[in-house]
């Protein structure tokens, strides 16, 4: 990547983004290390609120790292950064990563519910975690996370069964409710999808699109189309490195870089 | 240029052709291993199969047979007390010929629940360290060190109880506990230093490495992706921690059975330390006696059949008490393992 493409992209995101809406988020330069090893280079983006956008990309290109370190779950797995992440003007690094992850809250590639927990305690783990008891409210805590999800009419019946034992879909969804149920503003999703069949796929994406009334949106996806669907702004990354963020729509018919259009149009390699 | 898959429509159309390809190539080769068992035409497989079944089968018959042997060389005595020999307390080999094995099962179990009380939270806290919280150039070593332990003759742990636990627990803590809980049932009689104290704690020093290594096992078993969700949701290192010990309870618990079959049949350094007398007592500075050091001690004494007999059903007890243990501790464990595979 030269240095006249970055200045491209940053160009791209004033003309594109900033002047129309209040950003959620503010990336400034942000890199990030495993070891000595530089995964994300130099990467600055204004992510609006109340909207979706997917970060796609190849395999290893730093999406998932991006997620993480949005929430400082890249501390988690040793990873480091530089440069600044602001969550409405407050940078993360200055917050506690506790109260960060309430705000930011984020689902996984592989469903991850608590096996040894039921459904219902599995929507209100986090309000559990930070001392919430009161039975009356967690009920329609779970109720409304549930249906916000859009799970509510498979389980209402079984909140209390193992959270284990529900379909790989609606493992997913509940771990969706599970995250809404302590009312981020934003949520992260890596892959959210991809371990699903074409059913869930569906039932996700119908999710998020209903989902970003309410909540600024993340998602990384491999899918084209699926990017495509459900986003209103797309970021590509290449090697670390942000090649293009733009309008989906512009994205996705007339895109900047040669490296995106190959990359979309499957010309890679 | 660029060599990484985006996951194009080409290259999914690819990708699923080299699935159907290795779906293709997998029928095929059941169809020949089905072809192999009837046209029996690899015969080192089946060789191999069928031998280790006959081991596999060998130490299972071995453990019936050995129950087998027990039970018929202690008809003697099985006949002549029947299930009062579990519950009645004379163990009178020298006059009245008469076989109570009451104080033993209780000194067994008493002296490995106290080894217990004083291992688990000590082993879980080491396997939760070493697991959760410890860093790796910190774990192997640790790991290393406690399992160490474990590999330890039982006659040294009894000699160094003798020399060392011994006097300590006679001249200092003895005297101290007395001082401080006069009234206690626990704390009465004379200090010797040996007794069910002692061998409660010997116990505990050797369950400790079991408890800690299989726990730590456990513990690693549970797969990240749960930590994972735990932070995601703004937990603490310490609630993390008690999402990982709540995935795994089955597995620790299994864990602490391990432990607890280890002291039950622990003989040597028991024996050596905890007075070898038998009597059921509430005080812990009692001397006691438990069913393998009774074995140890009496075995060539056993001059009377009825004797020998009485001695051999309580090894058939032992016996049976130990291996219901470690069944169920194995299968808990087992459970806990297998479920994130
Ligand atoms: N925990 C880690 N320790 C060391 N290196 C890591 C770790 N996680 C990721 N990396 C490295 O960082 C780079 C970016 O990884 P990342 O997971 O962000 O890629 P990705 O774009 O999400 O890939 P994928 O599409 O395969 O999920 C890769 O080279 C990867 O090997
Ligand atoms: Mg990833």
């Amino acid at each position: 990547m030269k240095i006249n493409e970055q200045i491209d992209i940053s160009a791209i995101v004033e003309e594109n983004i900033q002047p129309q809406m209040a950003s959620k988020i503010s990336v400034k330069d942000l890199s990030a290390f495993f070891g000595k090893t530089k995964v994300l280079k130099n990467i600055s983006i204004e992510l609006p609120e109340k909207k979706v956008v997917a970060i796609i990309g190849p395999s290893g290109c730093g999406k998932s790292t991006f997620l993480r370190s949005i929430n400082r779950m890249h501390e988690v797995v040793g990873g480091t950064i530089t440069g600044n992440i602001f969550l409405d003007g407050e940078d993360i690094m200055k917050l506690d990563p506790v109260y960060l992850r309430r705000k930011i809250g984020m689902v996984f590639q592989k469903p991850n519910p608590f096996p040894t927990m039921s459904i219902f305690n599995n929507v209100v783990a986090g309000l559990k975690l930070n001392g919430f008891r009161n039975r009356k409210a967690l009920k329609e805590i779970v109720e409304k996370s549930l249906k916000a999800a859009a799970l509510w009419d498979e389980v209402k019946d079984n909140l209390n069964d193992s959270g284990a034992n529900i379909s790989g879909g609606q493992q997913q969804r509940l771990c969706i409710a599970r995250t809404i149920a302590v009312n981020p503003d934003v949520i992260l999703m890596d892959e959210p999808a991809s371990a699903l069949d074409p059913i869930s796929t569906a039932k996700i994406e119908e999710l998020i699109f209903e989902l970003k009334k309410d909540f600024t949106i993340i998602i990384v996806t491999h899918n084209m189309q699926q990017a495509a669907r459900v986003s209103d702004y797309t970021a590509f990354f290449y090697m670390g490195e942000l090649v293009e963020y733009s309008d989906t729509k512009k994205m996705f018919t007339a895109p900047d870089k040669k490296q995106t259009e190959d990359y979309i149009t499957g010309r890679f390699g | 240029m660029l060599n990484s898959p985006g996951e194009s429509l080409k290259e999914r159309e690819s990708f699923e052709k080299i699935q159907s390809y290795f779906k293709k190539s997998k029928e095929k080769k059941t169809s020949g291993f089905l072809n192999k068992i009837l046209g029996n035409n690899n015969l080192g497989d089946i060789i191999f199969e069928r031998l280790t079944l006959l081991f596999a089968v060998l130490v299972f018959s071995l453990v019936i047979f050995m129950g087998w042997e027990m039970y018929s060389h202690s008809v003697l005595s099985i006949k002549q007390f029947g299930l009062n020999f579990l519950v009645n307390s004379t163990w009178d080999p020298a006059i009245t010929q008469v076989f109570g094995a009451l104080p033993m099962i209780f000194g067994t179990i008493v002296s490995s629940l106290i080894g217990l009380i004083i291992a688990v939270p000590l082993g879980l806290s080491v396997a939760v360290f070493l697991s959760e919280l410890a860093p790796a150039w910190l774990e192997k070593p640790l790991s290393f060190l406690t399992e160490l332990l474990a590999g330890i003759p039982s006659v040294i742990y009894g000699l160094w109880g003798i020399f060392v636990l011994v006097p300590w627990l006679r001249d200092v803590v003895e005297p101290f506990l007395q001082n401080e809980f006069p009234n206690s049932p626990f704390f009465q009689g004379a200090p010797y230093g040996y007794g069910m104290l002692a061998a409660g704690l010997i116990l505990s020093i050797m369950v400790l490495p079991i408890i800690s290594s299989i726990s730590r096992d456990i513990l690693k078993s549970v797969p990240d992706a749960q930590r994972e969700a735990a932070y995601a949701l703004g937990a603490t290192r310490w609630e993390v921690t008690k999402i990982v010990l709540s995935n795994a309870r089955s597995g620790l618990l299994g864990a602490i059975m391990l432990g607890f079959g280890r002291a039950i049949g622990e003989t040597m350094a028991v024996t050596m330390v905890i007075g070898n007398r038998a009597g059921i007592s509430a005080s812990l500075f009692d001397p006691s006696y438990t069913m393998a050091s009774v074995l140890a001690n009496e075995f060539t004494e056993a001059t009377t059949d009825l004797y020998l007999n009485a001695l051999i059903e309580l090894a058939l007890v032992l016996f049976i008490i130990t291996i219901l243990i470690n069944m169920l501790a194995h299968l808990l464990v087992w459970s806990t393992e297998r479920k994130w595979k």
